[in-house]
């Protein structure tokens, strides 16, 4: 375990140093997460201008829980969004024999050779946001609730990495996975969205179990800020869903790992 | 003008993206989660207000929705910008610059073959939505309507294509353009009408998106269809559109000629 840690720390620092090298690019990335956040704060003034609450959720609460995704989602693409998205590349080319050689677990090399500083500040940006959302409300979180928020975002986290690895590992039977890449984005724009507005259906169940978008920002968002609401069910089904896409994500790659024939060589 | 070699690279380029039907299959299948996201989100709303929005209900939302889903399969441009970028960055086009062929009409066609097959592909998912929502799609009454929708679309789309095109040209100042093309899609997303759309936006507003040319990319031709622009109206938006559509191919072509001019072929 040791091992790992300390191999971990050395990609950490490679990374920091190369992305150190392209400053304006580094400033860029901030920008464009800060156009998205922008864009969506339009949408909602939009919208809470003709309504006072969507399925029960007040503006701030909506932005609360736009602010809970943008530090999953930041954090998940700070430590492994390069690196799922390039391993179709890896595939395709035959180098990931280079990282099936290290002594170290393959999934292991594979997710974690480069760490995105801008990231880290989008995730500053998106705490910050939930902090002035909390003022609000005029909530103030117990200890035990912040405590559940930071487990929930743990767990979502690891949702949010074991779909995007899912994904990317389908590039060993589809040449070019690009498409697969898109898919992430696409199957986590609901996760923006208040989890009562989905009526009770085979979609609700599917995204809340086995796919579990729907419970990645939604259980974290109303364990800090409606305490009204009882966590332990959501906190349950968050827990379930992560582990349950992760233990089948982990064998998909088993799997395809045991099938691959190597590229050109 | 000779077109045989066009209409050669219109078929390479169909055999080429018919190893992606797969990539296209899903990907229209992951693109339809946000849409279904989109649809309960806006049924909430209208449930909360009990009434219509800027001369929307639930229905004519769907109907929005449902068109901007179909024109941006149809039209948006999906990996041109990058593919043209990753050529002039490894120094491939020197062997275009060679052949007797004009790099901006083989990509005219390489978008064009690419768009056809796409849409072929996505047709069955868009087909089982369009039935289940059936209930609220309105064809146009007046036959002209069909015209005008089938203008502004082509204009969007060659107006789509030229501003990724010109985007990719940075490629030969710049190696790394990624940051720059998400700079792009955002304002693209938000003010295409992708979201939501633009007409429920506050009338301070509205005077922006009039000349906005990401309003004329998506929103504009899904307006026509709606039949919600008419008349003069409809006029002056074509022309504004056209307007638009010159503006990015004079750029194409003038960001082209500067680029090869400085073009070192790297690695070439």
């Amino acid at each position: 375990m040791s091992r790992y840690l300390e191999i971990y720390w050395l990609m950490i620092r490679n990374s920091l140093i190369r992305e150190m090298n392209f400053k304006a690019n580094f400033l860029l990335w901030i920008i464009v997460e800060f156009l998205w956040f922008v864009g969506q704060m339009v949408f909602l003034e939009v919208i809470y201008a003709q309504v006072n609450n969507v399925a029960g959720w007040s503006k701030w609460e909506c932005v609360l829980l736009i602010g809970t995704h943008q530090i999953t989602s930041q954090i998940f693409q700070a430590f492994f969004y390069v690196n799922l998205a390039e391993l179709p590349e890896l595939v395709r080319t035959g180098r990931l024999d280079l990282m099936l050689l290290l002594p170290v677990d393959a999934q292991f090399a594979v997710s974690t050779r480069k760490f995105g500083m801008d990231n880290i500040i989008n995730v500053l940006v998106g705490v910050g946001v939930v902090v002035f959302c909390l003022a609000k409300l005029h909530v103030v979180p117990t200890a035990l609730q912040i405590a559940l928020y930071i487990v929930a975002i743990g767990f979502g986290v690891a949702i949010h990495y074991a779909v995007l690895f899912g994904l990317a590992t389908a590039a060993f039977w589809i040449v070019r996975a690009q498409g697969l890449i898109y898919g992430y984005f696409n199957v986590f724009n609901i996760a923006r969205i208040p989890e009562s507005v989905f009526p009770y259906s085979l979609f609700k169940i599917i995204f809340t179990y086995f796919l579990p978008v729907i419970v990645v920002a939604n259980v974290p968002a109303i364990t800090l800020a409606r305490s009204f609401q009882q966590p332990w069910t959501g906190l349950a089904q968050l827990a379930f869903g992560a582990v349950f896409i992760v233990a089948i994500t982990r064998g998909f790659w088993r799997f395809a790992l045991r099938r691959y024939s190597s590229a050109s060589s | 003008m000779n077109f045989a070699k066009y209409v050669k690279v219109f078929d390479i380029g169909l055999q080429n993206t018919f190893v992606y039907r797969w990539n296209f299959l899903l990907r229209s299948v992951f693109g339809i989660v946000p849409l279904i996201g989109a649809v309960f989100f806006w049924k909430a709303i209208f449930q909360s207000k009990g009434g219509g929005i800027n001369g929307y209900d639930y229905s004519s939302m769907i109907f929005y929705l449902m068109i901007t889903v179909f024109l941006e399969n149809l039209i948006t441009p999906t990996e041109d910008e990058w593919q043209i970028a990753a050529e002039i960055r490894d120094g491939k086009i020197s062997s275009y610059l060679t052949k007797p062929m004009n790099y901006l009409g083989y990509r005219i066609v390489l978008f064009l073959s690419y768009r056809l097959l796409y849409i072929a592909v996505v047709l069955v998912p868009i087909i089982v939505l369009a039935w289940i929502f059936r209930d609220h799609l309105r064809m146009p009454e007046h036959a002209i309507t069909w015209l005008a929708f089938a203008l502004s679309t082509a204009m969007a789309a060659f107006l789509q294509f030229f501003i990724a095109y010109a985007l990719a040209m940075i490629a030969f100042w710049v190696l790394e353009i990624s940051t720059i093309v998400f700079i792009l899609y955002s304002f693209e997303f938000f003010l295409s009408g992708h979201v939501f759309p633009l007409d429920i936006m506050p009338a301070w507003l509205q005077g922006f998106i009039h000349w906005s040319p990401f309003t004329y990319e998506l929103f504009f031709p899904a307006q026509v269809f709606m039949e919600r622009v008419q008349g003069a109206d409809l006029a002056k938006g074509l022309a504004i559109e056209a307007g638009w559509l010159l503006l990015a191919w004079l750029s194409a072509r003038v960001l082209w000629a500067k680029g090869v001019r400085k073009y070192q072929a790297v690695g070439g």
